[in-house]
């Protein structure tokens, strides 16, 4: 069906077609939307799951686990402050291999008090274990949310997903949205380690220093092997759908002397500026990044590359540019833009790829380059 | 690309105009998309919204620097805005309230909405209801079509005085 929605009402709508049977959550600006849309789901009928409100982020990541180790497939969804509350049920909850999908709608840490679009929220729970997906439509948030569960749920795989979406930006953009039945294409969870309910048992999860590292190697070709099983199930997706996303997002990329590389909404606003920069004479192209777990090996060998940042590791620089830099041997121009909702406009991106210095580091509306 | 600014105060309902607007512009096959800036609002802060109407898909999310249109919801936020900042030359605005011909030399175009909204007793919270008689007037200008401005209000809303407010407005704006 072809409808309008906001970004946030895009994944309440994914979570509806793939019916968790629990989902637990915390309001939090600006994803609030999301739960509310998702209780009036379950209170009018229309999604028959158990829905837990809880008291804290904290509580909502403990309560999708607890769910989730009978075999429940669960949701939950969060942001910010949100995130970092429920950081150790983060890690417990890809260390117990539980496939839980949850939304983050990326916002600022403060202080100061920022509700705005920053990625560095979820970039902080990057070690985790978790696979993250970053968006930039509605129509996205909605088809990386449903093919999340799929991917989380992969015998392959069994390790949560996160899809990231810009607060404000794109959770509260509307756009026009084609919704799915997905049918076959989710199919049903089973989890091979759940628990008997009718026959409890207790587990101790001690692993001594002779077994841990093999589980954290398990977690490791688990992410090694997700890189086909997201490809595969995008590829299904696509062919199902008629919608084709890929790892990294590519626009007048093929002939490119210099591109830009940004996530998000930016990676959207990046298209329009490379289609300014083409009409000037510079032969321009973007990348949009799209899974920051599993991180992508991209050739980016022979070109320019500017990266914009919207978040930052004091001390260290712009995450995705030294990702890049570590992964793909590149010296890009890395351009810190965007935090706390920072408007960055096309003619902005435009005029970074113009004045780029390639090695250098450069904060946008601070005066001067790092 | 067709780009609209609106201008109200926090709780006038334009957010929810913006997003009717988009609907609307939807309806009658366009790509739209409606980006409100959230500020550090509260009720009765002046406060911004944007509709984006193209006919291929739209990529922009940064704010409008420079409309079309520029539509005033409240005309006690040009005391305090610059509602005409950035506009087009050529470009239009579309006050709520008496007419008072052109502004700075751009065509402004003036309906009573409150009127309307009070007289279909539209009010909600104390404050009449703007964004669904402001469809009509759209609908006026050409930016949408009736039949979508009045498909996109049923769309959002139950009420029938909604659509009626929208057809006065439709009527009582002079084009």
């Amino acid at each position: 069906m072809l409808t309008v929605a906001t970004g946030n009402k895009a994944v309440a709508a994914a979570v509806k077609e793939v019916r968790p049977q629990v989902i637990a959550a915390y309001p939090i600006t600006p994803q609030t939307e999301i739960v509310e849309q998702i209780a009036e789901y379950v209170a009018s009928g229309e999604l028959d799951s158990r829905y837990i409100p809880v008291e804290s982020e904290h509580s909502a990541m403990a309560a999708c686990i607890g769910a989730g180790i009978t075999g429940a497939r669960t949701f939950t969804a969060t942001s910010s402050h949100g995130l970092l509350y429920m950081h150790e049920m983060v890690n417990w909850a890809a260390g117990a291999r539980l496939p839980i999908v949850m939304a983050n709608v990326n916002r600022a840490i403060g202080p100061g008090w920022n509700v705005w679009a920053e990625h560095t929220d979820a970039f902080q729970e990057r070690d985790t274990g978790w696979l993250q997906v970053y968006v930039s439509t509605v129509q996205e948030a909605y088809d990386a949310t449903i093919m999340a569960f799929r991917i989380a749920e992969h015998e392959d795989v069994l390790l949560p997903v996160m899809v990231n979406l810009d607060g404000f930006l794109l959770s509260h953009s509307m756009q026009s949205l084609e919704t799915i039945t997905p049918g076959s294409f989710v199919p049903p969870l089973h989890l091979p380690h759940a628990i008997d309910i009718s026959n409890p048992a207790g587990y101790g999860t001690l692993t001594g220093p002779d077994e841990h590292f093999r589980f954290r190697w398990e977690i490791e070709q688990s992410m090694r092997k997700s890189v086909r099983v997201i490809a595969e199930t995008e590829q299904d997706f696509a062919e199902r759908f008629g919608r084709n996303y890929g790892v990294a997002e590519e626009y007048r990329y093929e002939d490119a002397d210099v591109v830009v590389i940004a996530m998000g909404t930016l990676g959207k606003e990046a298209e329009v500026a490379v289609d300014l920069l083409r009409n000037e004479g510079v032969n321009a192209g973007s990348l949009r990044i799209r899974w920051l777990r599993p991180f992508p090996e991209l050739d980016l060998s022979g070109r320019d590359i500017v990266v914009i940042d919207r978040d930052y590791s004091f001390g260290f620089g712009g995450i995705l540019a030294h990702s890049l830099m570590a992964r793909s041997r590149i010296e890009p121009y890395s351009v810190i833009a965007g935090l706390g909702g920072q408007e960055v406009t096309f003619d902005d991106i435009a005029g970074f790829v113009r004045d780029r210095k390639p090695g250098r580091e450069f904060w946008f509306g601070v005066n001067g380059n790092v | 690309m067709y780009e609209i600014r609106i201008h109200s105060r926090g709780g006038q309902g334009g957010v929810t105009a913006a997003r009717l607007l988009a609907l609307a512009a939807f309806r009658d096959g366009k790509y739209a998309t409606a980006c409100p800036f959230y500020g550090a609002e509260r009720r009765g802060a002046p406060v911004v919204s944007y509709v984006r109407i193209d006919d291929r898909p739209i990529r922009v999310y940064s704010q409008i620097r420079n409309p079309d249109l520029v539509v005033v919801l409240d005309p006690s936020v040009m005391e305090v805005v610059d509602v005409l900042h950035g506009l087009k030359p050529g470009g239009e605005v579309l006050i709520n309230g008496r007419d008072r011909g052109t502004i700075q030399g751009y065509p402004a175009r003036a309906v009573d909405l409150t009127g309307i909204a009070l007289k279909e007793k539209l009010i909600v919270a104390g404050s009449p209801i703007l964004n669904t008689p402001v469809l009509g007037a759209l609908a006026k200008m050409g930016i949408i079509s009736v039949d979508s401005a009045k498909n996109a209000i049923r769309e959002m809303f139950t009420d029938e005085r909604n659509v009626r407010a929208a057809e006065a407005a439709y009527q009582e704006l002079v084009i």
